[in-house]
């Protein structure tokens, strides 16, 4: 009887370690995830960095008139590029600054039929296009991952063993005020 | 069906229980009829269990060849060509925006020479994933609209259902094996087994009952399998508004396909529930919804306008949108 005894509370400690285990391990992949998501973001950004010299050359002979946008965007870029040093905070500003001048780019585009038919500026307006959807993708998906984790955290079992590790809850990314203004566009 | 405002994720877990649900219940018939079917034939549990286990063997080898090259076979069949970057350079941006957008590898990117605005998207999971869309459906929709149809297709890619709908494939298989292999054997049987002892009528009640279950069981398996396909058209629908949080695409694609009346001339009854919209289009339209592989268009519409918390289509404009 007292073999038996042994043998079950064995098998039941066994059963309740793996669960630990399933549950610890499924808590680390989705924090590899938000980080995995997280590095993802900068590898979209630096792709817009190396996009817009190309799309100004190619611009400038037709805009003759625009040359404070264009040397905006310029400038934004080489601010965003060097804005990775100076932390998380800067580099966010940097960044939407650059978005903020190239929707002035664009909006100021339309107004040159010229360029609207040339294919070189066509095919890197789409680049631009759709590298702004990729950040902008990489940021949702940034915040779906910690949506998961932070879940994971917060529910019954899996809080238990979040709070006896450490497993410490993450940020959403937000867009900042300055991205919600909208960029003043000067036509002349 | 519908609830005032329900969000994707509501509708999403919806989807999922009922897929569930179904998949347990042609779990529960082939396990009733396989055991049924067995005990008739050899009048011992541990021959029913070996008889089941038989059907259930020839029908995942049937289908196994599907679960490896089947992505291969479909692509070939459809005259399917990879693109290039120089090719279709938007396609491929959509592409790519929407496996960043679902956290999933990229899959290989296909074009079919064909009028007919259309996709589909194949492979076992993620990483074995293609996708295939018809230079009509990319003449046709706006970039938000492709970008809607490119997600729905991601989102089976994602979820799973090539392999869902295969695991159900091989059950409902699996049925219809057992109730062809039972028929059979109860029409050589039927004559000896009514005179081996005076309970004769008894018997052949019970006979005429597991004939009748053998015949009804492979339809209602293959209508619970319908059932399950229409779900995962909504989940996918659902989770291609999770991924390009933009549900007036999707419903602009829809609309733009529903009025559009070419015929997709690859497609085919055993390739038909595969793509984003039935390519059969006389078939949906004679057919009741039962025996449907999508659910109908005004309804996939009618979800979408509930996340933008807009009213369902007016009779009118399901009339106009043609009975699809």
């Amino acid at each position: 009887m007292e073999l038996i005894g042994v043998l079950v509370l064995g098998g039941i400690l066994i059963f309740a370690a793996l669960i630990v285990i399933a549950i610890y391990n499924g808590l680390v992949k989705k924090r590899l995830r938000v980080d995995e998501a997280w590095a993802q973001i900068d590898v979209q950004l630096k792709r817009r960095h190396d996009l817009i010299p190309n799309l100004v050359n190619s611009v400038k002979g037709y805009m003759d008139f625009e040359q404070e946008t264009l040397q905006n965007v310029t400038e934004a870029r080489a601010n965003a590029v060097s804005a990775g040093a100076r932390g998380p905070a800067d580099q966010a500003a940097a960044e939407n600054a650059l978005t903020g001048t190239l929707r002035s780019l664009f909006a100021v585009m339309e107004n040159y039929p010229d360029l609207k038919a040339n294919e070189n500026v066509l095919a890197l307006q789409e680049e631009l296009s759709t590298t702004e959807n990729q950040i902008a993708f990489s940021r949702q998906h940034y915040n779906a991952t910690v949506r998961e984790y932070n879940e994971a955290i917060a529910t019954v079992p899996s809080v238990f063993i979040a709070g006896m590790f450490g497993f410490k809850s993450r940020e959403f990314f937000d867009a900042p005020v300055e991205a919600e203004q909208v960029p003043e566009v000067r036509l002349r | 069906m519908t609830s005032a405002t329900r969000t994707f994720f509501s509708q999403q877990a919806a989807n999922r229980r009922n897929s569930v649900l179904l998949l347990l219940s042609v779990g529960v018939l082939f396990a009733l009829l396989g055991f049924a079917g067995g005990y008739a034939y050899t009048a011992s549990p541990a021959g029913a269990v070996g008889f089941m286990a038989f059907g259930l063997l020839i029908a995942v080898l049937m289908t196994s060849g599907s679960y490896f090259s089947g992505d291969k076979i479909v692509l070939a069949a459809s005259k399917a060509k990879p693109v290039s970057a120089e090719s279709y350079p938007q396609l491929l941006n959509v592409v790519n925006e929407i496996t960043i957008a679902a956290g999933i590898p990229a899959p290989k990117v296909y074009v079919i020479d064909d009028s007919a605005p259309n996709a589909f998207a194949t492979g076992r999971d993620p990483e074995h994933a293609s996708i295939a869309v018809t230079t009509g459906l990319l003449d046709k929709l706006e970039r938000d609209e492709l970008q809607g149809v490119i997600a729905h297709e991601l989102g089976h890619v994602r979820n799973l259902d090539i392999r869902f709908m295969l695991l159900i494939g091989v059950l409902v298989g699996g049925i219809a094996l057992i109730a062809d292999m039972f028929l059979r054997m109860s029409f050589f049987r039927g004559g000896r087994r009514g005179g081996r002892d005076g309970g004769g009528a008894g018997q052949l009640v019970f006979l005429v009952i597991a004939i009748l279950f053998a015949i009804l069981a492979p339809i209602a398996a293959r209508l619970v399998q319908l059932s399950v396909s229409r779900q995962r058209e909504y989940l996918a629908d659902a989770t291609a508004v999770e991924l390009t949080r933009n549900p007036a695409g999707l419903e602009g694609a829809l609309r733009k396909i529903a009025t559009d009346r070419e015929v997709l001339e690859v497609a085919n009854r055993s390739t038909q529930h595969l793509y984003f919209v039935n390519p059969i289009k006389k078939f949906e339209e004679r057919a009741s919804s039962l025996w449907a592989t999508h659910p109908p268009l005004p309804d996939r519409i009618d979800r979408l306008r509930e996340l933008q918390a807009l009213p369902p289509l007016t009779d009118e404009e399901r009339h106009s949108l043609g009975a699809h």
